[in-house]
């Protein structure tokens, strides 16, 4: 009977641990794909996102409930954008991006391999489809510094994006995928390409852009000027910006707590099911005429 | 012919105002243990069938000698020298059975009576009768009279015969057919037996040769039956079904991860880990499971042969454990699956590092569902349970400390937050609740044989001083089943 209460014993552990954890997320998210394109080509946002002559600013409020602790970490979130296709996750070349073009059996990155018989460095769709929104916080005023260092893992920055690989003709084609690169920082130093190229494993996921150093008080307004470049509109997706104070892996996600709870309650009531019928119905231990051919009652 | 007539005359003509000086007697011992042995494997269940090439009243002595053949059967004897007389007999003999056997006996779900209760039926059926019935439209009224009997024993069989009488028993029945013999002329009859037993002894080695098993003594027959043959359909039983099941959660979840990658077939779990799933994160507690858990001791399984009815009766691979067992599977796979997705919906979580998280959540899953079935615990079980878990955390950790391979540091990174460890054990816990609850309430409160008696020998072990080395004890008038 001991060994019914251990997994209860667990479960009910696990279900506290889960509900003081995530107690303590804030979080604020905005989704501003729509509302971020002007009236008159609301009909047709795609032709809106490719036109380079319409202004592509947009100034956004954020409105913060609940007392927010610095660092305060700043995600972009895709949604319906599907970064684990197996196509877009082979289209990469690792070699490539610690050799640079001496490197030349980049035949994976296929088609954004080369572009007028030279090169592109670094290859692949992953890289050409780098997201280039831009986001500026302002709060009463004053401008809130972002702290873009340090936001990609410490082994990808050392271990597989080169220190002397320059970006080379990128972003150079007809089609345009993303942002561009800026040719005078090593890849190494890209953060924001080294954490878009880490792709994620589902189809709804955010990445981290930066970090705010400061506190942010209940009932602060924060103003977003954003650039609003990113094409998600040619295949239904959304993008959204999210304010957290959590670093982890997760965030304010209540799933997990709810499972807790819900696998809690039912290891309890079933420890007390057990508890009852065993109190109840008590078959003795190994008593042999239970045996079928020991049993007086047992009739062919 | 009139061959044997004029034999006999010639024979009286010889032998005639003779003077008797004395008579002697040869007796062919049988081996020691043979009654016993023969006794437990009937009260088992298995029906045992005598096939010899002596004459009938030394068949017959031979059958008391060895508790084959008790005072209290009726015996229904069939010596027939023509088609149309074998035919008449077995009718006759039908009848009798039946009348004799439904009186006092049972009759189990496929409506052949058993023969269990006070009259039992032995026929006995010699070499020239056979010859008529095998082979032809007879043989199937022989199959309904032997399967009324008790005890069939046959005597001055060829051994042509004897693979006859096999294979009319095999043609109609999905039993399984077991051959013992020890000469030259059981050959045949034990290459034609699903199992083939030879005996090495006397006769020489020609029934070891054709045979699947050879042994020194009959009554090793009991042991290589009841102890290993036992303790082999539970461990081939329980093998089948938990490979399938190792096995497909590990690909359901594969599956299920597809329908979230628009329908192309990205894998949730890197290569590497894919392949040394099978050769070093499961296999080793598969293999040491498979050869070593043992789920009665020997003494037990000697002392009670009816546990052997377990193998009869399916217990341990049928149908149903089987589609239990798969809807088992595939609700694990979908708490493996969905736990960490549903978590980390919408979080930054790469597919290197949700990758691991699954890998390893499959791997202690299938080795915690081996602990929770294993029987009989040893160092080696030990060993190899919870070294291949450890060995997976090792190679998980290698792979992902390769700078060449994509998933470069992932481990680290995500073993880093307190989310990874609580999925970890959501996984655990929710996917294995239901079974262990199943399990309990069966055991409890409807448990089998097999089960009572392992409680038995639990608990009494303590009680029990050495019982000494007794090996078989005669088993006294049981209710057979």
């Amino acid at each position: 009977m001991g060994v019914i209460f251990i997994p209860v014993g667990l479960v009910t552990l696990r279900a506290s641990h889960c509900v003081i954890i995530h107690s303590m997320v804030v979080e604020i998210v905005d989704r501003y794909d729509i509302d971020c394109v002007p009236e008159p080509s609301r009909m047709d946002k795609v032709s809106y996102i490719q036109d380079d002559s319409i202004p592509k600013n947009c100034s956004r409020f954020m409105k913060v409930h609940k007392y927010m602790k610095a660092p305060i970490y700043i995600y972009y979130q895709l949604d319906n954008y599907y970064q684990n296709h197996r196509r877009y996750v082979k289209s990469r070349s690792d070699k490539q991006l610690l050799d640079g073009q001496k490197y030349h059996d980049t035949s994976s990155c296929q088609p954004v391999e080369s572009n007028n018989n030279r090169p592109i460095v670094p290859c692949g769709l992953i890289a050409w489809s780098l997201f280039n929104d831009t986001f500026k916080f302002i709060r009463e005023g004053a401008e809130l510094i972002v702290n873009r260092k340090n936001i990609a893992w410490k082994s990808d920055r050392g271990h597989k994006f080169g220190k002397n690989i320059y970006p080379f003709n990128f972003q150079n084609g007809t089609l345009i995928g993303g942002g561009k690169l800026n040719p005078e920082i090593p890849l190494s130093d890209q953060e924001d390409l080294i954490v878009w190229m880490r792709t994620s494993a589902l189809p709804s996921f955010r990445k981290l852009y930066g970090r705010i150093e400061e506190d942010l008080d209940v009932d602060d307004v924060v103003v977003v000027n954003l650039m609003n470049n990113y094409n998600t509109y040619s295949f239904g997706g959304k993008k959204k910006l999210v304010l957290s104070t959590s670093s982890w892996l997760g965030g304010k996600n209540d799933f997990l707590g709810h499972a807790c709870v819900f696998v809690g309650c039912s290891s309890l009531s079933l420890a007390i099911i057990f508890m009852l019928l065993h109190v109840k119905y008590r078959r003795p231990y190994g008593d042999m005429s239970y045996l079928p051919w020991n049993r007086k009652s047992f009739s062919g | 012919m009139g061959r044997a007539r004029l034999l006999r005359k010639i024979a009286s003509n010889i032998e005639s105002n003779l003077c008797i000086l004395g008579a002697s007697g040869i007796e062919d011992k049988l081996q020691q243990g043979v009654p016993e042995a023969i006794e437990s494997l009937r009260t088992a269940g298995i029906k045992v069938w005598v096939l010899t090439g002596d004459k009938q009243e030394t068949a017959i002595s031979i059958g008391y000698s060895s508790k084959l053949l008790t005072s209290k059967m009726t015996q229904v004897i069939v010596n027939s020298n023509s088609k149309e007389s074998c035919r008449k007999s077995l009718e006759d003999a039908i009848i009798m059975s039946k009348k004799l056997t439904t009186m006092s006996g049972t009759t189990n779900e496929t409506g052949r009576t058993l023969g269990s209760g006070s009259t039992p039926v032995a026929l006995i059926i010699d070499g020239t009768s056979l010859v008529y019935i095998l082979d032809s439209e007879l043989e199937e009224r022989l199959f309904e009279l032997a399967c009324n009997c008790s005890v069939v024993l046959c005597c001055r069989v060829a051994p042509l015969q004897k693979a006859g009488i096999v294979s009319l028993v095999k043609k109609r029945t999905s039993d399984m057919t077991l051959a013992i013999g020890d000469g030259a002329n059981d050959v045949s009859m034990i290459q034609m037996a699903d199992v083939g037993v030879g005996i090495s002894g006397q006769e020489g080695r020609q029934a070891v040769m054709a045979s699947d098993f050879a042994m020194g003594q009959f009554r090793f027959l009991v042991p290589l039956l009841f102890v290993h043959g036992h303790w082999n359909y539970q461990r081939m039983g329980y093998m089948i079904l938990y490979n399938f099941y190792r096995n497909a959660v590990f690909v359901l979840v594969l599956f299920w991860y597809v329908l979230f990658t628009c329908f192309t077939l990205t894998t949730a779990i890197n290569e590497w880990s894919s392949v040394l799933y099978s050769v070093i994160y499961t296999s080793v507690p598969t293999i040491v499971v498979g050869i070593l858990d043992k789920d009665l001791s020997r003494l037990t399984l000697l002392k009670h042969p009816q546990l052997y009815g377990a193998g009869h009766r399916d217990e341990c691979y049928n149908k149903t454990l089987f589609w239990i067992t798969m809807l088992d599977t595939l609700y694990q796979s979908v708490v493996v699956f969905f736990i960490p997705l549903l978590a980390y919906w919408g979080s930054t979580i790469d597919a290197s590092s949700i990758g691991d998280l699954w890998t390893l959540a499959v791997v202690i899953l299938v080795n915690l569902q081996l602990a929770m079935d294993v029987i009989q615990w040893n160092w080696i079980t030990h060993a190899a349970i919870w070294g291949s878990i450890i060995a997976t955390f090792i190679c998980v950790i290698i792979i992902d400390a390769i700078p060449s391979l994509v998933g470069y540091w992932a481990i680290f990174e995500i073993a880093k937050t307190r989310l990874f460890w609580c999925c970890l054990l959501a996984i655990i816990v929710t996917a294995l609740i239901p079974r262990f609850v199943v399990k309990v309430l069966y055991q409890f409160y409807a448990p089998c044989d097999v089960q009572i008696a392992r409680e038995a020998e639990k608990f009494w072990a303590q009680n029990q001083s050495a019982a000494g080395e007794v090996e078989m004890s005669p088993i006294l008038d049981h209710p057979r089943r």
